[in-house]
């Protein structure tokens, strides 16, 4: 069971990017411990709040505490005091392609420790142990493949032993299987290591499987929070809608001129 | 502009303050971009240089020679090599080889999520991935242009000595004579300005690219027209400077 602690707060939080409102007050608060799900279709703002928690964008208004520090008013150096405790699996993996597996890892090793290097690749080891990896240390990131490099991703989103690891869109572009262990892997991991996991994620078979919290976002606000088990007994239609992947429901998909609703990207 | 101004005083910062702060830059990393910006360009710097001091030579001896002067076609080169044509040849064949390359490789690191991967890793990706290459093309570059000197001057010798008939030692003699130290060091520290100016044009055209594929070969470009058209224009101030004021 999630402990009641709060890790991350967010309060009435604002983003437009020009004329377009991505975030609209958006009030959210997560456990420590816990691993809470973002979903919502493309384009409500989910990648967009992601990159607020992890202090990338600044809010038009509103705060979010991590703590009880609010991560817009701190200066570069105090957030980066704060990003030592964050671990980040991007959806792109963002492994940097001009180092190997092990430099990859050991990247934020080595920068913020003073740790010997054996001490260090014993260290890497272990990492990629826990995502699954062995022997993999020598490899180019380019040789690998997207399982691979989801989970060396992961690898390195824990090489720092963060208290909080945030995932964009974990198992997007893996095939069903790979998706399933990427999520056990999750799992694994906030169990084994005690990690708050912050999910953003619309593929409906790993919410319901990782998920102790659920929050549905959509056109920049949140419409229901709650268990997997309130989420799919939901009254609300829009939210219906969406976990059951109909086409015919109050979700707009098309605009009323019959224009795709854009997406919004930066 | 501003922003450029920004960026570049921003590395030149961490240039100076890391240390202090207990965040010097990573030495395999400078070496390992020496190599590539330095040993691996002595290759095409070598051979622009060469030829254009074939070509400076060959275009020379033909006015030289109306007054019966080809001799001076020595110093004439080396001379016009070592001041002028030695540091913006080498530095325009960089700025299209490793100014291309520094905004490709940050551009692709920024529309791929690795610059804001490092950035969540508390990493400051100025310190991480710029300064490293500014360092080493300030140190590679001037390396650079004095091969570039010599072989320009080279080329000039075998057209001097082999085409013109001059005596080898005489060649050599009358390049010395009316070569100052000056010209040198004038040549020289223009390369310095020249390597911050594609170190710091690559490094900015790159973390501003948007947009995939299409934005990193526009950045790419640009980079490289900015630097070709800011080499010339501080070239022509330095020359100002250096030989048409009261210094």
């Amino acid at each position: 069971m999630p402990q009641k602690n709060i890790t991350i707060s967010i309060k009435n939080l604002h983003k437009s990017f020009g004329d377009r409102k991505v975030l609209d007050g958006i009030n959210m608060d997560i456990y420590a411990g816990e691993t809470f799900v973002i979903m919502g279709p493309s384009g409500c703002g989910k990648s967009t709040l992601l990159r607020h928690l992890i202090g990338a964008l600044r809010p038009d208004s509103g705060q979010v505490f991590f703590g009880d520090k609010d991560l817009a008013s701190l200066s570069e150096v105090q957030k980066d005091q704060i990003r030592k405790k964050f671990g980040m699996s991007f959806q792109s993996s963002a492994l940097l392609d001009s180092l190997s597996v092990e430099d990859n890892v050991s990247l934020p090793l080595k920068e913020h420790t003073h740790l010997d290097p054996n001490i260090i690749s014993i260290i890497v080891k272990m990492k990629l142990a826990l995502v699954g990896l062995r022997g993999v240390e020598r490899l180019m990131t380019s040789m690998l493949s997207g399982g691979m490099r989801k989970r060396v991703g992961l690898a390195r989103a824990i090489a720092m032993d963060p208290e909080i690891v945030f995932y964009d869109e974990p198992t997007a572009g893996l095939d069903p299987v790979m998706s399933a262990v990427i999520d056990h892997l999750i799992l694994d991991l906030s169990k084994k290591l005690l990690i708050t996991s912050v999910v953003v994620t619309h593929d409906m078979n790993s919410v319901f499987r990782i998920a102790d919290r659920v929050a549905m976002l959509h056109l920049g606000k949140v419409l229901e929070v709650g268990t997997p088990e309130e989420i799919r007994n939901s009254k609300n239609k829009i939210v219906q809608q969406f976990i059951k992947g109909e086409t015919e429901g109050p979700m707009n998909i098309i605009d009323k001129d019959d224009h795709p609703v854009a997406e919004v990207t930066e | 502009m501003v922003e450029f101004v920004k960026l570049s005083s921003e590395i030149l910062y961490w240039v100076i303050a890391g240390p202090f702060r207990g965040k010097p830059v990573n030495h395999a990393h400078v070496f390992e971009q020496m190599v590539f910006m330095g040993a691996k360009s002595i290759g095409i710097v070598f051979f622009v240089t060469f030829f254009t001091g074939v070509v400076l030579a060959m275009q020379s001896a033909y006015q030289l020679s109306q007054f019966g002067a080809t001799i001076y076609v020595a110093s004439l080169v080396s001379v016009s090599l070592c001041r002028e044509l030695g540091p913006v040849l080498t530095a325009l064949v960089i700025a299209g080889r490793i100014g291309a390359a520094i905004t490709a490789e940050i551009g692709s690191m920024k529309v791929s999520e690795q610059i804001e991967a490092l950035e969540t890793m508390a990493i400051n990706p100025i310190r991480y991935l710029m300064v490293p290459k500014l360092l080493s093309l300030l140190v590679m570059l001037p390396c650079l242009t004095v091969i570039g000197d010599y072989s320009g001057m080279a080329g000039g010798y075998l057209v001097g000595v082999f085409n013109l008939k001059i005596n080898s030692t005489l060649y050599i003699q009358t390049s010395m004579k009316f070569l100052d130290l000056k010209d040198i060091y004038t040549g020289l520290s223009k390369s310095f300005v020249f390597a911050a100016i594609i170190a710091l044009v690559g490094c900015y055209q790159g973390i501003k690219t948007k947009g995939g594929a299409v934005g990193v070969g526009q950045a790419t470009t640009r980079s490289v027209v900015v630097s070709f058209i800011l080499i010339i224009v501080a070239d022509c101030i330095l020359t100002g400077v250096y030989y048409f004021s009261n210094m």
